[in-house]
């Protein structure tokens, strides 16, 4: 699969370039380094005419229509807005040398014109109709979320996003999709790769050059959900669901990240799409759905207190150590500790609390029983609590 | 305005200084004047100040102490993101300082200081011999400091101070610790203090101009310190509507802003911002008086277009109101919505550019001369003018979804904030530092600091367009590699930036010490304005009998 890095369409070329020098007699690979210049010189001048190749000073290059008719529309006030600046501040500028005490400058009692002033005043005004009207076209066009060929919710939570598929091909997969940058990168004990911040666990992957509706709404508090490459960013909104979409033209995986302040690991919940070609996402539906089958879990079974631990241990990784910590300490008041809580004591009010949240801590109805009952046996057993287990079952009878 | 009679040039005959710090230069030699004038010396002076100067001089002092602490705060942030990856902060701790750091320099620093200019000032420009309400006048400044108090103390209270942006959006807000309960009681006390200040501000104009002055006559500053009041008296209680919604949800089982209850989370945002978009007006209009009144005196040439100027921010003041969500196009509004809030935004181009036009005007064929003032004036139009370009792509809602709440966002408010509040409260400062304190100034290192500021503010702020449109989040501790040369190269000069105002300070302490006397008229001003009749600096109290405008 072609991956490609939005921020940098370019360094692919620039890297294939390498990898074939070894094999190269001098002048071809003298060739090869003025074609690299020339790339570079390009790109050079790219950069300083306003049309970036690179997403370091510009737009990043659209990947949708819709992203293409934001960046043309950006361009196109640059380009008014800097011929306005132009024009008034030469004004401003001549005055300054021109007009000047030190050069003799006599001032005049020019104070008053109604007809400048009208002049300056109908002007603009026309100018801005003429931006709107393109504008106004580009948000009718954005609106437009109906005939979706593929809908996914996007929930939002701190501090992760939840994909569901809820309507078209992949119907019925569903998944988390958390940062994949490992801790010691974000505190310096290992060197940071080119994709910082922008890896996940897991894409969302949808197909090329189809109609892909997003639905967002959130668990806990507002995050957003935006792609620049693709045109998209909406917020999403507990207790609310809102819609954008997007059709991805070209195959490659773009990034995007949360855009509303979320709490404390905003900065650590990225976006990443990958747009692949039909017969690719057929491929990724099929895998995934094995996938989810072998994984599901039997319902009646009774579980051993080894097993829920081993297992919950990977759900409160997932899903709790963000706001408890490893350590289980928290961070109170918002985030309390679970070490010698008597919350995670009383099995009942635990149960309840994890079903349905309180106060910082979200409803988790989310996750199933099994993985439930495993977190829940998990932090029984673990931070010096007295032990303890939680059956499936007795979140299966919570429930009812 | 026009020709004036200094029928009140006598009252020099039992002048006070009016010191600008407090506590200093308060020479024994006036003593005899202090039991004339009944008025109270030592703290008493200050804790029970009904002199309009005196006040004045607080509300300065006060807004430069949290224009100190937020460019701290701000520094704390760039420190951070020098480098990608955390170095300094625990992300929590990052998200109070940027929290803060936009309330301290909003309400603490930006807001305090037009209303000192305008203690100082309105009396003096219109010829009144002091505020309306000397004691609520008293009473809307020590209002302020506990305020800051309690902002700053909830730096200190369990979870720190309140995290959740400055524009403290629900439901993150009903996460917080008690710093944000503390964050909450600090705006209704800044609120009720506005609010106080404003009805102040709005009774002195309207009744105690001098004779002759009609409201067409009142100078730029003093019309827009008119509109600004009424701006305020309107949105302030809109503020205290929502924070008092997020303090009985966070409290008392509200629903006001939850789902779960029935509330809507973009309500607050609907609320937040009908007080918000008229605030950032509030921020600047000031700013365009104070411009306003520079540019003619050093131009040697009346203001253009003194009537257009007067319509134009009325009509900023009201299309202010109609604006509001076009900081909420990412939360999902109808396109009927979208388009009417973008159309309205985009209209407030117009009046604005009108404002731009005219000052660009009354330099054409003028005879400028460029001391600190005019620089600052200049260098506002230069700036601000950039800050509204980008107001105007922002405007536009497809562009705006793109880069909103990145740092383009970012940079365009700081351009309007800094390089347009910031800037205008400078030139206003240095413009006036003469008649204040009796002294000039130190022109040569006024001139110091206005290009080191220039400089330093546009390397800090310009890179953040490119941050922003490459998609840079705002308010994030940490990001990816593609960000990290402009947010190392902006933290440099950010530091440079903050470090440059240290000579502002070192300005204001010389010029209040000594310097060459400051005559009545010092800059010569063509259409004088009341003040620059009075000796500088002026005696405690001016103008008991008022002067004539004819």
């Amino acid at each position: 699969m072609n991956k490609r890095l939005v921020e940098g369409g370019h360094t692919n070329a620039f890297n294939e370039g390498e990898s074939n020098e070894a094999g190269m007699n001098t002048s071809c690979l003298l060739l090869k380094n003025m074609q690299r210049m020339a790339f570079w010189l390009l790109t050079l001048a790219a950069t300083n005419v306003g049309a970036a190749i690179t997403s370091r000073y510009n737009l990043p290059p659209a990947a949708s229509a819709l992203a293409q008719e934001m960046y043309e529309l950006h361009d196109f006030m640059l380009i008014i807005c800097g011929a306005i600046f132009v024009l008034v501040f030469g004004v401003m500028f001549y005055s300054i040398w021109k007009h000047r005490k030190s050069k003799g400058a006599v001032a005049s009692n020019w104070h008053e014109n109604i007809t400048v002033e009208i002049v300056w005043t109908v002007i603009p005004f026309i100018i801005i109709i003429l931006m709107a009207l393109p504008a106004t076209r580009t948000i009718v066009a954005m609106k437009d979320t109906g005939n979706a060929d593929v809908t996914i919710k996007a929930t939002g939570y701190q501090w992760q996003w939840g994909y569901d598929y809820i309507r078209g091909e992949g119907e019925g997969i569903g998944f988390l999709s958390q940062l994949a940058t490992p801790r010691s990168q974000i505190e310096g004990n290992e060197a940071k790769t080119p994709l910082y911040l922008s890896e996940v666990t897991q894409p969302l992957v949808v197909p090329v050059n189809q109609k892909i509706r997003i639905i967002t709404t959130a668990n806990d508090v507002i995050h957003s959900w935006g792609v620049p490459a693709l045109g998209v960013k909406q917020d999403a909104i507990p207790g609310f669901t809102r819609d954008a979409w997007f059709r991805g033209d070209q195959i490659g995986t773009f990034y995007g990240r949360c855009y509303e302040l979320c709490g404390k690991d905003h900065a650590f919940m990225p976006i990443a799409v990958q747009v692949v070609s039909a017969e690719d996402y057929t491929k990724w539906v099929t895998t995934r759905k094995e996938a989810m089958a072998a994984l599901a879990d039997d319902p009646a079974k009774t579980w051993t207190q080894t097993e829920l631990v081993a297992r919950g241990e990977k759900v409160y990784t997932a899903n709790c150590q963000a706001c408890h910590q490893a350590t289980g300490l928290g961070a109170p008041p918002a985030f309390p500790t679970l070490a010698g809580s008597k919350v995670v004591a009383n099995t009942p009010e635990l149960i309840q609390i994890l079903l349905n949240g309180r106060n910082a801590m979200p409803a988790w109805k989310g996750l199933s029983d099994v993985e439930l009952g495993a977190v829940a046996t998990h932090v029984k057993a673990s931070f010096g609590n007295n032990g303890g287990i939680v059956q499936p079952a007795d979140f299966r009878a919570a429930r009812k | 305005m026009s020709a004036v009679t200094p029928a009140s040039a006598g009252a020099s005959e039992h002048a006070i200084t009016p010191p600008l710090v407090p506590g200093h230069a308060h020479g024994s030699d006036d003593h005899a004047d202090h039991a004339h004038d009944h008025a109270p010396y030592g703290w008493r002076r200050w804790l029970y100040a009904t002199n309009h100067k005196d006040i004045g001089t607080m509300y300065l002092w006060f807004s430069l102490t949290m224009f100190f602490l937020g460019g701290t705060l701000a520094l704390g942030i760039r420190l951070e993101l020098f480098q990608p990856g955390l170095q300094f902060w625990r992300p929590e701790f990052f998200n109070q300082l940027t929290t803060m750091h936009g309330v301290i320099m909003v309400f603490g620093a930006i807001m305090p200081a037009f209303v000192g200019f305008a203690n100082w000032q309105v009396p003096l420009m219109i010829g009144a011999p002091d505020m309306a309400f000397a004691r609520m006048n008293n009473f809307s400044f020590w209002l302020l400091p506990p305020a800051a108090l309690l902002l700053v103390v909830s730096f200190f209270v369990p979870g720190g101070a309140t995290a959740a942006g400055w524009t403290l959006y629900a439901p993150l807000t009903v996460q917080m610790g008690p710093g944000m309960d503390l964050a909450i009681f600090a705006l209704h006390i800044m609120g009720a203090s506005s609010i106080m200040g404003s009805i102040n501000i709005v009774t002195t104009i309207l009744n105690m101009r001098a004779p002759g002055m009609t409201l067409m006559k009142m100078p730029m500053f003093v019309w827009t310190w008119l509109i600004t009041a009424y701006l305020l008296i309107a949105v302030m209680p809109v503020l205290a509507g929502a924070i008092t919604m997020t303090l009985t949800d966070r409290h008392f089982g509200t629903s006001f802003f939850n789902a779960a209850g029935g509330g809507d989370p973009v309500m607050y945002q609907h609320i937040f911002w009908f007080f918000g978009h008229p605030e950032v007006y509030i921020m600047i209009l000031p700013g365009f008086g104070i411009i306003s009144q520079v540019i003619p005196v050093f131009a040697r040439k009346p203001l253009f277009g003194y009537a257009s100027m007067v319509y134009a921010t009325a009509s900023i003041a009201i299309l202010s109101f109609m604006v509001w969500a076009h900081h909420m196009f990412t939360t999902g509004m109808p396109v009927t919505g979208q388009l009417f809030f973008m159309y309205a935004a985009m209209l407030i181009a117009v009046p604005t550019g009108v404002k731009v036009f005219n000052w660009i005007a009354t330099m054409y064929r003028g005879s400028m001369t460029f001391e600190t003032p005019m620089l600052f004036a200049i260098g506002f139009i230069c700036v601000f003018t950039l800050g509204g370009f980008t107001g105007l792509i922002l405007a536009v809602a497809p562009i705006d979804i793109q880069v909103h709440d990145t740092y383009y966002v970012v940079a365009h408010f700081h351009y309007v904030l800094v390089a347009g509040s910031l800037f205008s409260l400078f030139a206003g400062a240095y413009y006036w530092l003469p008649k204040w304190t009796g002294h000039m100034y130190d022109e040569k290192l006024g001139k110091w600091h206005f290009w080191l500021s220039m400089i330093f503010f546009n390397a800090t702020f310009f890179p953040m367009h490119f941050l922003g449109l490459a998609g840079m989040p705002r308010r994030y501790a940490d990001y990816p590699m593609q960000f990290a040369d402009f947010n190392a190269f902006a933290s440099v000069t950010g530091f440079g930036f903050g470090v440059s105002q240290l000579l502002f300070l070192y300005v204001i302490v010389k010029c209040i010490r000594g310097g060459p006397k400051a005559s009545a008229d010092p800059w010569q001003s063509i259409d004088g304005g009341l003040e620059w009749t009075l000796p500088s600096p002026p005696p405690f109290h001016t103008f008991e009998t008022p002067p004539v405008v004819k």
